[in-house]
Order: structure tokens, then sequence, then C-alpha cells
């Protein structure tokens, strides 16, 4: 079993949406937390020892991430170091802002708020780098391309864009949000060529409600939270040391588990697309309409499932299964709302409406695998007889 | 084993408290909140104000709670039919549509694939079992609040496995059962008029972001030109007010609206009065009634006392004319025996 709830066990497979923490990053969070109190900004014995445990922690981050210490911004989470890079570049230096059409809300909200425009993907879901190639000019100072989709688990070939933006937009800033990437990507070599990234606490292990933004040495970037000037002057605000200390223990060893965990999950991945895709007569893989999965992470298996509704789907394989998913995004209210990133992929609406995301962590295990590998086709035929019409239930 | 209900809450005080008196008695309940229009509303973008409250709700009680998107359901079933409905002159009404595709039809459908035995809502009005063992909606216990007007169209497949828990109450009974449970939405306030349509924005904006409207000419009964409207589609037969006018003199109420000509005609109140009114798409709950009947031609409108001669409602007295694409219910009684669709030339 993945996890376990108050009173009830799950097999959770929506390591994608927040991953368990880490057994050593609660350890460290509950222990900072009682031992470091003092104000980081202050100048006093315990607020020294308050910025120490927050440079040290900052400086095992760094490592992880492959930047130095002071590149690397402490934030809220991965929505706000999003934030802050799109509108804290657009800020610095005025002109447009594109991002891909498959960006997560936090990107994507943020670049229309600035009027900005998105640039096509494949039905991979890989960058159309033509496309992109012809959207870039000078007056374009902001790219933003997610390093791991949160949706599908496609990885997008930041070298390459980043040789696009060079030649069409010398100017521009290449922010990449890699919120998803850090369990399966090694940061190090695959956001290198970004000089903005965005990193999540909860995606690899850590705490919510921490993340950061690396900004590279000569990034343009102006604080969209000022205060006291914390973060040299990038994002003003106490930051949260036990939360960070926590966060850069996960990300440490997530970084170590790195390897053994891919080879787990693909093999677990690979299980469900082809179970499901077997078993389900219609179903597709949604990111991976041909046999090669290079293009995905490990860890995300998306598929969609003809004449059934994501939010029955969702209901039955909870109450019937004891397995724990996710579809698209969901909005305020808790809805499921339709995929953008589905229609990007140019999957139909009716389709899309039967999306389906099994994503695996650190934690996952193959009765997590085994149950959902069972369970979802089971669901799909029941449904797919109460569909009226061709109309899911 | 115990009834296994899916309740709908809005998020109002009515669904809270029928979710807890479910609860009381004995059944497995989950709550869900459906979420039907995505655009401006009066409780917030996509009513999640609305949602929270359900969601407070469904915690204080103990039970689980989820969201179902019908956003598309309420957008081809009840807002773009809303639209087409004025376009044409007639007079729709959003809360029946969105009753018979959303909540009966398409929720129904789901609480079914769900498992579920029974789908509870928190409408005044009641389910009235027939000596003969059918089923018909009747009306809820308190006169003022029944809403079993919007409920008309429920077939005995779905009269069987509907609730109305709060039915049998008074309002006063259901605000102060939800005040002894500490619920939320005890006081809130009920929700008026269209949940689509904003009390700011109003109908007129509304249908003038999504339709094209016909200024036209306001006649008498003679051809006469009394005045001028902006949209003839927006004016509905009884209406008195906003006809461009000129005040004092005897009232005038607009007695036919005819789109294609762009006119709508007025007359004196003595003028709407019609013998009957001839109905579209007539339904029987459980066959037809031949004795004498109650039509209700609004959703608070007064009961008047009627015949049915074929698809012809005819009334005892002379009543007001019934604007076109308004549903006419058939009541026996307190039941709801039969209901049809006001066509669009009264008799005369």
């Amino acid at each position: 079993m993945g996890a376990t709830g108050p009173t009830e066990v799950w097999h959770y497979l929506d390591h994608a949406a927040s991953t368990p923490m880490r057994p050593e990053a609660v350890e460290v969070l509950a222990e900072v937390a009682a031992r470091v109190w003092g104000n980081p900004s202050g100048a006093h014995a315990l607020a020294r020892l308050a910025r120490d445990e927050l440079d040290a922690a900052r400086d095992r981050l760094a490592a992880v991430a492959g930047c130095r210490p002071g590149e690397l911004v402490v934030t809220s989470g991965g929505t706000e170091a999003d934030n802050l890079a799109v509108r804290g570049v657009l800020a610095a230096r005025r002109g447009r802002a594109v991002c891909s059409a498959i960006e997560h809300h936090a990107v994507l909200h943020a670049v229309e708020a600035a009027g900005g425009t998105t640039a096509r993907v494949d039905e991979r879901g890989v960058i159309d780098l033509e496309h992109l190639a012809a959207m870039l000019d000078a007056d374009v100072t902001l790219v933003s391309v997610g390093l791991v989709n949160n949706e599908v688990g496609v990885v997008q070939p930041l070298d390459a864009v980043r040789e696009v933006v060079r030649a069409r937009a010398p100017e521009a800033v290449l922010h990449a949000d890699a919120a998803q990437a850090l369990p399966w990507l090694d940061l190090r070599q695959h956001a290198a060529a970004a000089d903005l990234v965005t990193l999540a606490s909860h995606k690899c292990g850590g705490p919510r409600g921490v993340g950061a933004l690396v900004v590279r040495d000569g990034t343009p970037l102006v604080a969209q939270q000022v205060g006291g000037g914390q973060e040299r002057d990038r994002r003003s605000g106490t930051p949260d040391v036990a939360g960070v200390a926590a966060f850069a223990v996960a990300a440490e060893r997530a970084d170590v588990a790195r390897s053994a965990l891919v080879a787990r999950a693909e093999a677990w991945r690979d299980q469900l697309l082809d179970g499901i895709t077997a078993a389900v007569p219609g179903a597709v893989a949604s990111a991976a309409p041909h046999a090669d999965r290079s293009h995905l992470v490990a860890g995300i298996a998306n598929v969609c499932l003809p004449g059934v509704d994501s939010e029955a789907l969702l209901f039955l394989l909870e109450h019937d299964h004891r397995v724990l998913a996710s579809a698209a995004s969901s909005c305020a209210s808790g809805a499921q709302e339709p995929s953008h990133v589905l229609a990007a992929l140019g999957h139909d609406r009716g389709l899309a409406g039967g999306s389906l995301r099994l994503s695996l962590g650190w934690s996952s295990t193959e009765a997590d695998v085994a149950a959902a590998a069972a369970g979802v086709p089971e669901v799909v035929a029941r449904l797919q007889a109460q569909a009226r019409d061709g109309a899911p239930a | 084993m115990s009834e296994r209900v899916l309740v709908a809450m809005s998020g109002g005080v009515d669904s809270s408290v029928a979710a807890a008196l479910l609860l009381e008695a004995g059944c497995d309940v989950v709550g869900v909140t459906l979420k039907l229009w995505g655009g401006e509303s009066d409780s917030g973008c996509c009513s999640v104000a609305d949602v929270d409250d359900a969601r407070q709700v469904a915690r204080r009680l103990g039970i689980e709670h989820h969201v179902f998107n019908f956003g598309d359901d309420f957008d081809r079933h009840v807002v773009d039919p809303y639209v087409q409905a004025h376009a044409a002159g007639r007079t729709p009404n959003p809360c029946i549509e969105c009753n018979r595709h959303v909540k009966f039809d398409r929720l129904l459908r789901r609480a079914d694939a769900l498992g579920f035995t029974a789908l509870a809502t928190g409408h005044h009005a009641r389910v009235a079992e027939r000596p003969d063992g059918t089923r018909r909606v009747a009306r809820g216990a308190d006169a003022a609040k029944d809403q079993s007007y919007v409920l008309h169209m429920l077939d005995q497949a779905q009269l069987a496995r509907v609730r109305f828990p709060v039915g049998q109450r008074a309002k006063a009974e259901v605000r102060s059962f939800a005040a002894e449970l500490g619920l939320v939405t005890a006081a809130k306030l009920d929700s008026q008029d269209v949940c689509f349509i904003t009390a700011t924005g109003g109908r007129r904006r509304f249908l003038g972001d999504r339709m094209t409207t016909t200024p036209g000419t306001v006649r008498d009964v003679s051809g006469e030109v009394l005045g001028e409207v902006p949209a003839v589609e927006l004016v509905t037969i009884g209406q008195r007010h906003g006809l461009g006018l000129a005040g004092g003199g005897v009232p005038r109420y607009a007695l036919a609206i005819d789109v294609p000509g762009a006119t709508v005609t007025v007359g004196r109140k003595t003028d709407l009065l019609t013998n009957g009114v001839r109905l579209d798409d007539l339904t029987w709950a459980a066959g037809p009634v031949a004795g004498p009947l109650l039509a209700q031609t609004s959703a608070h409108g007064r009961p008047l006392p009627c015949r049915v001669e074929g698809d012809e409602v005819v009334f005892d007295e002379p009543q007001r004319r019934v604007a076109p694409g308004q549903s006419v219910v058939l009541y026996d009684g307190d039941e709801v025996a039969g209901a049809g669709i006001a066509a669009a030339t009264a008799t005369a």
C-alpha cells in the first residue's frame, strides 16, 4: 500500500499532485521547527542560528538544483516561483511573453494576463520549435517552457529551446517550470539551459508551502512581493526555515534515489499504459500515440478513455478500488475542468473528458500499480455500460 | 441495508437540511455540488462561495462531498435554449430545463452509475404514492415555498428514485433545524431568479451579449403606433412597464409579440383575458385526467380552475393570457397530473 490516511489505506497514484513527505523530511521539519525559531533576518544569537540553518539548507538545495546558493530564491511554492519568474522579468524588461500551450496555469495565466501568447506542441506534447521560432522576435523578453508537464509527463528539450531563443530573441530570459522534474531528471543537466527554474518542495517529498526560483546571476528580475527585502531583495517575507530545511533533505533524497526510482517507475508506467490500452478498446496513451515513450518521464501515465467521464471514473476508483488518482487540473470550486493540455495535444473534448492521470512516486508499490491496472478496466467497463447514446453517465 | 443516497447540495439551506434529514433517517449519504455555470454569478465565478458553503455543511455533518462539473450540459440544455427561446419571442423557464436535463437526467444517471439507490435534492415538494402504485409530484408542505411546478416533468422511473426530504416541512422549520445543527447556511438568503444572470448585469445585458435584438414598434390592437422598444424579444406577454409608452391614461399591457414583424401589440387589461391556452407537448404523469384540474402557469402563479379538452386547457373563468413558452402545470388537488408548454397562439 502506498500511503495511509487517518483511518484508511489507499492506493495512491496521484504523486504529481502532491507526493507524501519522506520520513527524513518529516523528521527534519519537526526537529528544526522546535529548535530553530528565531527570525533569520535578525542580529542576535537565535536569529543567527536561524540564518545559518537557512543558508545550510540553501547550499544543499542549490547543489541539487545545479546553481550557486545565492541564485536560489526561496518562495511559498511553485506557483509563487512561476509568478515571480513571469511577472518579475516583464517588470524588469518590458516586452512580450511567450510560453508553451501546455504550461501549468501558474505560468499560463501569468503570461496571458500580460498579453502573452502560446506556442504549439505536437501530438506527443513536445514543443513545436518552428512555431516557437516564428513567435519570437526582438520584442520578446520572456520565454517560459516547462521542463516536465504536470498532466502528461512530457519532457521538453530545453537545450533546443535555448538555441531557438538565442537565435530569435537574444535578449529574452528563458524560464523553465521544473516543479515536477526533480524526482525524475537531474536538474544540473536538464535545467542548465534555463535562466530561471521553478522548484516545488511537495513534488519531491518535502512539505507543501515551500518552493524556490533559481535566478541565475545576471538575469533581470524585479521582486513581486515587497517588504523587508529578504532573499536579496528578490522576495520579501520571513522564510520558513524548517520548511526549507525539510525541502532540502527531501530534494537530496530524491536526487540520490532517482535512478532506482526511474527504473522502477518506468516499468510500472508501461504496465499501466500497456495494460489499460489493451484492456479498454479505444483507450489511448494521451501523450504517446506511438510506441515510443522516450519523451516522457517515468512517473506519469495519462490515458484517455472513451465513453466515460473522469469524475465518475475517479469516484468509483476511489470507492471500489481504493485507488486515488486525478484527471486534468481542478478549478477553484474543486470541479474537474476540461484540460487545456489534452486540447493542445489534439484530443477532442469528448475523449479528453475521460482522461485519467496515474502518477507514481517514491512510495509507490507493486500493489498500487496492480490495483490501478486491474481497477481501471473494471470501472471503465461498468461506466461504459451506463452511457446513453455514447454520452457518459 | 440502508439506502445509499446522493444529495445535490447547492450551498443553500434547503439542501443542507435535506442531507441532515437523510443522515438522521439512517441513510448512507454523499453530498455533491454541481458546477453548472462557468461565467459570472452573484456568488462569484463558478459559484465558488456556494461550493464552499456546501463543503462546510458536509464537513459539519461528517459526510463525503464531491463537485461534479456539468457545465457543458448546462450550456447545451439550459443556457443556449434560454437564449434561443428569447430570440424567438418565447418566455422560457430555465429552472425547469435544468431539472429536466441536468439534475434529474445527467445527475440521476451519474448517481445510478456510482451505485446510489436514490438522488435527493432540497426542493420543497413531495412524491405522492397513489393507490394504483403510481407516483406523482405533489406540492410541498410550505405552500409559499412550493417548487412542484419546476419538477412537473419527473416520470415514474425518476419519481421512484428521487427524494425531497424537506418537502414535508415549513421553511421556518428548515431554517431552525439548520440553526440547531449549527450549519453555516441556516440564515442564507433564498436564491432568487435565474442563477446564471447576475443581479447587477441583468437579463437584458446577458441576452444582449448573446443574441441580436430587434428594435420594434409598440402598437395598439387597431395598429396605431404608440411607442418603440429597443428589443421586442425581451418583452413578455402581460408586461406593463418598459414599453416606451407615455404615462397617464388607461394602463396598457403587452398582448402579443411578433419578432419577425418587430411589433409588440398592447391593449387594456381586459384584452389580456383569454378562455384558455393550447399546449404543446402535453404529457400526463400517469394517464390523462378528465375531471376538473388546476392550471398553474408560472413558478409562483395562482392555480386556476380548468379542464383539459384535447391539447387545450379551458379555464373556468377568463384568465390573463399565458406567455408562449411558459410551462402550464396541471394539478389534481395538490398533485401534478400533467403539464405542457403554452403554444404560440392562445385561444380566443
